[in-house]
């Protein structure tokens, strides 16, 4: 293209500048940056395509059923996924009915009351708290909640009275939806404490020491104007905790008890999306049966995807720096 | 409508003394939570911890003792495949995205890339089962391919920060130099965040060294030593999971040596990295 725009008689130091420009070191290291930059884009592509060419099988030969049927039979090639989807709503929501109170008041303490060094230092420590693999949280919830509640949940339902209500009843074994719930809250946690202490320093100091000097007490005005000011941060950070606790695998696997059932009593045993995937994936007997693992799969990944770009919308609502 | 000022400002004062312990009670548990788990793991762990543990291949069902070498081993290799996968794509693309990129462009890789890291890892050990056990079974080469596409969001996301973080005089003065943009990238821009960049990347390290879930059917697992990269290994956090189901006390007391040797890992990398980067802050200041 440069020689047949560049007439003969053009000196040919331009030309060569020219052609050196286009071939340069700077220009191929801007090059090289740019396809890894477009790399990511078609990573996640490929991804997507993957998930639904693969699950093929599966979506042509169950339909939209496959979400609402709900037995389970790998030798009967029967598939529905309604117990698993239950499973993991119901341990994700069980997760976030402990996580959240204790997760905002703690994010409320250390953004509002704490000193500045030991809020870094406690928020240091809870964010390790984060980085503990699942598998060792899984391990825990084995061998020490497991037995720990198998103490504790027949004291609470019949000594206390609690069987009563229909969703503490029935026999419990010690691995339930409850137990993965709780070891989830103790999981997702972390998240909430450290993004929504994030969002709450970002609310401008103004507003506190208007409160103050109107002569709010200190919780009135962490309570009745910062809270609210921070709410969308909130519910964010509670989103980015939803999303986490919906694909988390190993811990909830470990102590789910793993049966297909949709049971009324959060005592009983019941599977999730991930967990029937890491269980039966490596060992799936049919091509059908692997077709439904991934498009199982796929129902994650869209629930994930709708949570994450929420949870991102919200944060960067309350304060866009926290988002980055 | 007048109240008595003297009762209302004592229920006033007392939700307020009360609320504010409980804020401060949550905050004691969520950091006890963290002891627990590292004592809990110490005790168990330590003491299930030998020289067997690092040297010895894991013994068949009923024989006591035996180790884990090759677990350590096959993490090892899987971990250097991801790092070789994820973190060149990711690190080179953040400087494109630090530093070239306009900004709608830039704001649609860092989109996607969110949403690539939002992905749940068991979903990315399907993707890597889809483009390389169909082909070539499980392997090392899956495990270390899963692993490296979950570190590219994080490498990507790091190193963008790191790298928007080095003032822009800097860049000005190599440019008013003479240098090209990339030499100055490669000889100002890069050295001046290099510490943020290394314990990034060490952060991405340890997130993923604890992953079991996309290594279940990828890397599968191994009971002896995996030769090469196309053949099933067996994995740490894998080992874990396989050992803590099974009915066997002798396995159990393994899982607990494994799990403390893994938390250790992952516990010492984020405490060194961030550490180096707290170390960073001042050193571009001056």
């Amino acid at each position: 293209m440069a020689t047949a725009s560049v007439p003969r008689t053009a000196r040919p130091v331009v030309r060569a500048s020219y052609v050196r420009r286009i071939f340069s070191a700077d220009s191929l290291a801007q090059a090289i940056f740019l396809v890894c930059a477009l790399a990511i884009l078609a990573v996640t592509a490929l991804l997507v395509w993957e998930l639904w060419t693969k699950s093929s099988l599966s979506r042509d030969k169950f339909g939209l059923t496959f979400l609402t049927k709900t037995d389970w039979d790998p030798v009967a090639g029967n598939f529905g996924a309604l117990p698993f989807i239950f499973g993991t709503l119901v341990t994700s929501a069980v997760a976030l009915i402990l996580a959240v109170p204790f997760g905002v008041g703690a994010a409320i303490f250390l953004a509002e009351l704490a000193p500045p060094k030991a809020s870094d230092a406690m928020t240091f420590l809870i964010e390790l708290l984060a980085a503990v693999p699942s598998v060792i949280f899984g391990l825990i919830g084995i061998f020490v909640l497991v037995p720990m509640l198998n103490v504790v949940v027949p004291v609470l339902k019949d000594d206390v009275g609690l069987g009563i209500i229909p969703i503490f009843s029935g026999p419990f074994y010690g691995v339930s939806l409850l137990t993965a719930g709780v070891v989830l809250s103790v999981m997702v946690a972390p998240f909430i404490i450290s993004v929504s202490r994030e969002v709450l320093l970002a609310v401008p100091r103004d507003l506190r020491e208007a409160s103050l000097a109107l002569g709010a007490t200190r919780w009135e005005t962490t309570w009745d104007v910062v809270v609210p000011y921070a709410r969308r941060g909130i519910m964010g950070s509670v989103f980015l905790a939803l999303a986490r606790a919906l694909g988390e695998t190993m811990a909830v696997t470990m102590v789910v008890g793993n049966t297909p059932k949709i049971a009324r009593s959060l005592l009983a045993p019941g599977y999730s999306i991930a967990s029937v995937i890491a269980n039966e994936f490596a060992e799936a007997t049919s091509n059908l049966q692997v077709s439904t693992l991934i498009e199982l799969g796929l129902v994650l990944f869209g629930l994930t995807i709708v949570l994450n770009g929420a949870a991102r919308l919200l944060i960067m609502a309350t304060a866009g720096k926290v988002s980055q | 409508m007048r109240r008595d000022p003297g009762r209302l400002s004592f229920r006033r004062k007392a939700v307020n003394a009360i609320m504010l312990n409980v804020t401060g009670v949550c905050t004691l548990i969520a950091v006890g939570l963290l002891f627990f788990v590292l004592g809990y793991l110490f005790v168990k762990g330590g003491f299930s911890l030998n020289f067997d543990f690092f040297t010895k291949l894991p013994v068949p069902v009923g024989e006591m003792g035996g180790g884990m070498a090759n677990a350590l081993v096959g993490s090892a290799k899987v971990l250097l495949l991801a790092t070789f996968i994820g973190v060149p794509i990711g690190f080179l693309a953040g400087v494109y995205l630090a530093e070239y990129a306009g900004t709608a462009f830039a704001s649609a890789i860092r989109f996607v890339t969110d949403l690539l890291n939002g992905v749940p890892s068991i979903v990315i050990g399907i993707f890597a089962y889809a483009i390389i056990v169909i082909k070539i079974g499980f392997s090392t080469l899956a495990g270390g391919v899963a692993l490296g596409v979950m570190m590219i969001p994080i490498a990507l996301r790091s190193t963008e920060e790191f790298l928007r973080s080095v003032p822009v005089p800097l860049r000005e003065g190599a440019m008013a130099l003479g240098a090209t943009k990339s030499r100055t990238i490669l000889t100002v821009v890069i050295p001046a965040a290099i510490r943020g960049l290394i314990s990034g990347m060490m952060l991405n390290l340890a997130r993923v060294a604890g992953e079991t879930a996309p290594l279940l059917f990828t890397a599968l697992g191994n009971q002896f030593w995996s030769p090469g990269w196309k053949q099933p290994t067996a994995t740490l956090p894998a080992m874990i999971y396989e050992y803590a189901k099974a009915p066997y006390e002798d396995w159990h007391r393994q899982a607990w040596a494994a799990g403390f040797v893994l938390l250790m890992l992952v516990l010492v990398v984020n405490i060194t990295a961030r550490s180096i980067v707290a170390g960073g802050f001042s050193h571009k200041q001056r």
